[in-house]
């Protein structure tokens, strides 16, 4: 072996100025997955506030910083990096290219994220504290009304804002252009597709982001009036513009996540993915439904009837993609050899769960009902079911997937049926009773409430609890697998798994495809 | 197709370079005016033309009476005593009538108002035409003065049949800071 097939470098230099895309989607999910540890203690400062009515630990200024950061660093810092990482990790050995396409951007847009979220997290140690306004930031709350520490905020969503596009375009690059002779797109992995529209997605909103915080910044600082009724702004304009980025951003959360149970639900099926054509269809139409659904969240702005019409259609077109995924998940399973290893308990559980948050996103479709749950619990129990029990979900059940062939090593299977059903078991007491409660009119974003909400809360706040200690011993188990889980060194770890990325050794070389593989 | 670079990876990355800069610019050069511009077309959030309306002389459409309240709120923080002199008027669409708004500042300091109209129901907004207006204007007021600002407008004979009731309501905001801003850049 000459030069050419060198290792890692040694010490820290190897994590700085890595140019590996293993090494890169590592350091991904390491930073996603601290970020979900802080942001999930913001959860459980919350959750600890409401375990009783009444004042009970924090101020309620303090109650708003953990709603704002927890929302914030959960979306930006934890799921969407953390699909990064997978990406990084997976969507090279998948079509066969022996790295990512932009090596160099892709280091760049990794080391500007841990930056960007010191910044963000350093405001809860500002005067005036840090940002109180809501993940979704509304002006005038974030502009007139907001404390000093906002242009800190604003810069560190450019910040990352800039990271996601670069790695976006990097996966797009990757995509087009570096898969194996014969690898045609309607043969690429499913997780591919759904990374590759999602990374359109991401091009086409992310800079609209950028617009919405930049026009804010020119507000506070520069005398605009973007938002400001008094200058001719308007405040609802801010509505239309963060939604308008808002809305693909949930499928640009959710897209990944249909990806990778997309690839384990047939491997412990054993039988290829029902409907495969239908399925990148189905992406793509959501992809598409995304752009122009926007105002239903925020039904209750006073929009004429036939805006109101127009988006509740739209929203509930949506159902019908949605719908062939789910369905074809389902017929991938029947009648197929199944087994139950962790990673299919949670493809399975995010299956139900995301099923039941898509039906709450139905009623929350029709414009006339959503004016009662609007603000209501009853949201905070439709997105988490379908932000947690679907990513996050996912995304722990393609770490248990793959992370044999990333580091060689088996994880304690037992451990990890045991994180699935404390995991299961914690989320639905989190978050079922969130339903009644929000039904029965409890709003959120608050750090007291009425008596009535009282059992149903402390529930809430013992699930949490509950949910947000099986984390641990997630990472205890992956931990203890990389320093000493059982070695394995088969290349197929799961017989039902097909892929390029089984073909290569475990643990994957630093270095794959270096010669590309023929497809047939 | 239109290639920037023959080295694909260049080419697609420039592509979507470009993309990402024009979904920028189109926050603020399409989706700001397109905003305004449904706005006023649509008289969504009750916005009124902003402008002066000239009116070529029309009939008085006497055989219907159009009940026009007037409501004055103070944005948070706003000082100044304000309200309608009259609260309702009876008018006739097309004729041209006129009322007066008071607004006092209770202040030691000079201050400058600008007051944001809006109308209910929003559908009435593209009839309601202003043809005098203390909201085409920013308005100064000394330290504990109070003025007269009036207001002329005329009902158009379009306003759909149905709408008896129109509600035009003034919210007054404080923009010294914002006025002498723009003072001191001049």
């Amino acid at each position: 072996m000459g030069d050419h097939h060198h290792g890692p470098a040694k010490g820290l230099s190897r994590w700085l100025f890595t140019t590996n895309h293993k090494d890169i989607g590592t350091m991904y999910l390491w930073f996603s997955f601290a970020m979900f540890i802080l942001g999930g203690a913001f959860a459980m400062i919350i959750r600890a506030e409401l375990f009783q009515p009444g004042m009970q630990l924090v101020e309620p200024a303090f109650f708003n910083q953990m709603t704002t950061l927890h929302g914030l660093i959960m979306v930006f810092g934890a799921i969407m990096p953390s699909f990064v990482g997978l990406a990084n990790w997976m969507i090279p050995m998948m079509i066969g290219a022996p790295d990512m396409a932009l090596p160099r951007m892709n280091n760049w847009s990794f080391w500007i994220l841990p930056p960007a979220f010191l910044i963000l997290a350093s405001t809860l140690f500002m005067e005036g504290g840090a940002p109180a306004f809501g993940w979704t930031f509304y002006a005038p709350l974030s502009t007139t009304y907001a404390p000093p520490s906002v242009t800190y905020f604003i810069f560190s969503i450019h910040v990352l804002g800039l990271s996601s596009i670069m790695g976006s375009i990097n996966i797009i690059a990757t995509v087009m252009n570096m898969r194996a002779p014969g690898m045609t797109y309607m043969k690429m992995p499913l997780f591919v597709w759904t990374w590759l529209i999602t990374a359109f997605l991401l091009v086409a909103v992310m800079p609209v982001l950028a617009g919405a915080v930049t026009m804010m910044l020119m507000d506070i600082h520069f005398g605009t009036s973007f938002f400001s009724a008094a200058g001719g702004g308007d405040p609802v304009l801010f509505q239309h513009i963060f939604w308008f980025f808002g809305h693909p951003e949930v499928y640009i959360i959710i897209l990944p996540a249909f990806g990778v149970v997309s690839q384990i639900i047939p491997a412990f099926s054993r039988k290829p993915l029902f409907g495969y054509a239908s399925m990148v269809y189905a992406t793509a139409a959501i992809a598409f439904l995304s752009f122009i659904v926007w105002a239903h969240h925020m039904y209750t702005v006073g929009m004429p009837i036939a805006g109101e019409l127009f988006f509740m259609y739209a929203t509930m077109l949506i159902a019908v993609p949605t719908g062939v995924k789910v369905f074809n998940w389902i017929t991938t399973m029947w009648r197929g050899s199944m087994t139950f290893e962790t990673p299919m308990l949670f493809c399975i559980g995010f299956l139900v769960l995301f099923t039941i948050g898509g039906f709450t996103g139905l009623m929350l479709s029709i414009a006339p009902a959503d004016f009662q749950y609007h603000d209501s619990y009853f949201v905070v129990a439709h997105f988490h079911y379908v932000m947690v029990a679907g990513a996050v979900f996912s995304m722990t059940a393609a770490v248990y997937y793959w992370l044999p062939k990333w580091c060689g090593r088996m994880y304690n299977e037992t451990m990890g049926k045991t994180h699935f059903w404390i995991s299961f078991i914690g989320f639905n007491i989190t978050f079922f009773p969130q339903h009644f409660v929000g039904l029965a009119g409890m709003p959120r974003r608050i750090p007291d409430y009425a008596l009535q909400f009282a059992d149903f809360n402390m529930m809430s706040s013992i699930g949490a609890f509950i949910y947000g200690a099986s984390q641990i011993m997630f990472l205890y188990n992956v931990i203890a697998t990389i320093v000493a889980g059982k070695p394995t060194s088969d290349e197929k770890v799961w017989d039902g798994a097909e892929g390029l990325e089984w073909t290569v050794a475990t643990p994957a070389p630093y270095h794959t495809f270096e010669t590309p593989p023929a497809v047939r | 197709m239109f290639r920037v670079s023959k080295n694909p990876t260049v080419d697609i990355t420039a592509k979507l370079v470009v993309v990402s800069i024009a979904m920028f610019a189109f926050v603020f050069v399409v989706m700001v005016p397109l905003y305004n511009v449904l706005c006023d077309v649509l008289g969504i959030n009750g916005k009124t033309d902003g402008t002066q309306y000239t009116s070529v002389p029309v009939a008085v459409d006497e055989s219907r009476t159009i009940t026009v309240q007037f409501v004055a709120t103070n944005n948070e923080g706003m000082p100044w005593e304000f309200s309608p002199n009259v609260t309702a008027m009876k008018v006739n669409p097309g004729a041209v009538n006129d009322t007066v708004f008071r607004a006092r500042n209770p202040l030691t300091k000079d201050m400058v108002a600008q007051a944001i109209p809006s109308i209910s129901p929003s559908r009435a907004a593209p009839y309601f035409h202003k043809t005098e207006c203390f909201c085409f204007n920013q308005q100064p007021l000394s330290a504990q003065t109070d003025a007269e600002m009036p207001l002329q407008f005329i009902i158009d004979q379009e306003l759909p049949k149905d709408i008896q009731t129109i509600t035009l309501s003034y919210t007054i905001f404080d923009i010294t800071e914002a006025a002498s801003g723009s003072v001191a850049a001049r």
